[in-house]
């Protein structure tokens, strides 16, 4: 991939909005050049999707908890942890499943609305699995930076003076 | 008696006229939500590593004067960054010199090489302190404007009919405030001839060498000869986004570089302690923010020159810094009456560029060291307004 189809992908990375005529102008390449290579990483899954940072803590009326869990499991034989992975991240209240070096194997994150659905799906749905040999839940209290972004800070706030030589 | 304590104030001092610029600042302070492409510093804050460094450096009480050179521990960083960057040996005993910005390194380097009545030659449109510098250093400066015509390159022939047998130095500023100008080895090998030929010492600001965005960079010291005639000038302020701490330096001969530490024993002491600890770890561990900074920078000049260019403003390709120079002749205003009614009516502020020197007349200096979101609202307006002065 060359120089400029990884800046058009960094961009849309921290912009997803970002319009195909600024990126082009931006990377100095025709806005059909950049149209062409967003299709083809759309095509080959390069690019899944565009999703939109949100700070829920200050959205009114909106309830939700999350929760980072360290899972360990026993590897299949021929299959590691690959097969254990899939059981767990196709449930819909698990955000990302990431497998780890070190104390535990996977790292899941999941998602309720209440901890007593989260502690339940814990309960119920995950420790129960045969290769599942333990649990350890950690509820987030606050999200302090997510994804790069610095939650609660203004970006626009320029402490510069307005004109200097 | 009279009670006018101006009375009091030197001549030389008094004659010097305040910066054009100084005019927009106070006009553009009064007003609220201007977008302004005026600055001449970067929008970004000093990564955090170097900060994180000189807390560091003051929690453990490091809070008294260094070296009046500096440390010694950052000047062999300087000098073993600029031998790795653009292959100009310096010893980093008595070859280099840590600064209160490279404003106060140009200061003391006039300061060290000029009797009274000697020339330097200025090449214009420049940053706004060169002149006043020299005059205060007791030279005379002496402007060679360049041309829209030759991308504001210097032209060997415009500098050789302005030397004379009292000029002793030149002030080059590669790559260029305001112009965004970039010359080249082969383009700054007949200066270096001419700098031979005439016994001529250079002072080479290359403060935004690291932001050159379409070539390699060749600093004036690594040309043929050119390490004995050059006092290489730079800093952190504008590469790492340190532009509030104060830190610049100079490189160059030992003998000048003893001069100057003499005058910035007597006058300075020493650069700021607690910014020295910062300057040391952005050398060690800051390339990384500075390419990421640069990237965004290159992508931005490209953005606003394309926009410049669909609004039927001629500009040329700046190679580095963070400024653009488009030509605003087509709208039939002076810079100063564009700057002004842009400002008055689209609340967007830019540097007219004329107060770089009489060859910056008919042009504005935009600064694109700033967000793309306002970068792309000031084009809009801007955009609006050229439209309006058009048709």
């Amino acid at each position: 991939m060359d120089r400029k189809e990884i800046e058009i992908l960094e961009l849309l990375e921290k912009n997803g909005r970002m319009d195909v005529h600024t990126i082009a102008r931006m990377v100095e390449l025709s806005p059909e050049e950049v149209e062409r290579a967003i299709q083809k990483f759309e095509d080959q899954q390069i690019i899944h999707g565009y999703s939109t940072l949100i700070d829920w803590t200050d959205v009114l009326g909106y309830e939700g908890v999350t929760a980072m869990i360290d899972v360990k499991v026993t590897p299949v034989r021929g299959k590691g942890f690959n097969d254990v992975a899939e059981r767990i991240y196709r449930f819909p209240e698990v955000k990302a499943v990431y497998l780890m070096s070190g104390a535990y194997d996977l790292s899941v994150s999941v998602e309720g609305k209440t901890m007593s659905q989260v502690a339940r799906f814990v309960s119920e749905k995950l420790s129960t699995l045969d290769t599942v040999i333990s649990t350890t839940t950690h509820f987030i209290l606050k999200k302090y930076k997510h994804d790069g972004i610095i939650f609660g800070e203004d970006d626009d706030n320029d402490r510069r003076m307005p004109v200097s030589p | 008696m009279s009670s006018d304590t101006s009375r009091f104030i030197a001549e030389h001092v008094d004659s010097l006229k305040p910066s054009g610029i100084r005019r927009f600042f106070d006009l553009a302070s009064t007003m609220e939500n201007v977008i302004s492409l005026g600055v001449g510093e970067p929008d970004f804050v000093t990564p955090w590593n170097v900060i994180e460094a000189s807390y560091h450096s003051l929690e453990q009480g490091y809070t008294a004067y260094t070296a009046n050179a500096g440390l010694l521990e950052l000047r062999g960083l300087i000098a073993e960054y600029l031998q790795s960057a653009y292959a100009v040996p310096y010893r980093a005993e008595d070859q280099v010199i840590v600064t209160v910005g490279a404003s106060q390194a140009i200061d003391i380097a006039l300061r060290a090489i000029l009797n009274p009545g000697d020339e330097v030659i200025i090449v214009e449109p420049c940053f706004v302190a060169y002149a006043s510098a020299v005059t205060l250093a007791g030279g005379v400066p002496v402007s060679v404007g360049t041309q829209a015509a030759n991308e504001f390159k210097l032209q060997p022939e415009e500098l050789a009919n302005s030397i004379t047998k009292k000029t002793k130095a030149i002030i080059l500023c590669n790559p260029n405030n305001p112009t965004g100008t970039m010359m080249s080895r082969e383009e700054l090998l007949p200066i270096a001839d001419l700098i031979q030929t005439h016994d001529l010492l250079v002072l080479s600001d290359e403060i935004y060498a690291e932001l050159s965005y379409d070539e390699g960079y060749v600093s004036f010291s690594s040309l043929p000869n050119m390490h004995e005639r050059t006092i290489l000038i730079s800093g952190f302020s504008k590469s790492f986004a340190m532009t509030g701490w104060r830190l610049g330096y100079a490189a160059g001969p030992a003998a000048l570089i003893q001069a100057m530490t003499k005058i910035h024993q007597y006058t300075i002491m020493c650069a700021p302690t607690m910014a020295q600890y910062g300057a040391v770890e952005a050398l060690r561990s800051g390339s990384a923010s500075v390419e990421q900074m640069k990237k965004s920078y290159r992508q931005r000049r490209n953005f606003v020159m394309t926009a410049f260019e669909e609004m039927g403003l001629m500009t040329n390709r700046p190679g580095g810094a963070f400024y653009i120079f488009p030509s605003i002749k087509e709208t039939g205003l002076s810079s100063e009456e564009f700057a002004e009614a842009l400002l008055m009516e689209e609340k967007v502020a830019v540097v007219p560029g004329n107060v770089f020197g009489e060859s910056g007349e008919g042009y504005i200096r935009c600064s694109y060291a700033t967000s793309m979101k306002q970068l792309t609202e000031a084009m809009k307006r801007i955009k609006r307004f050229v439209e309006s002065r058009l048709t």
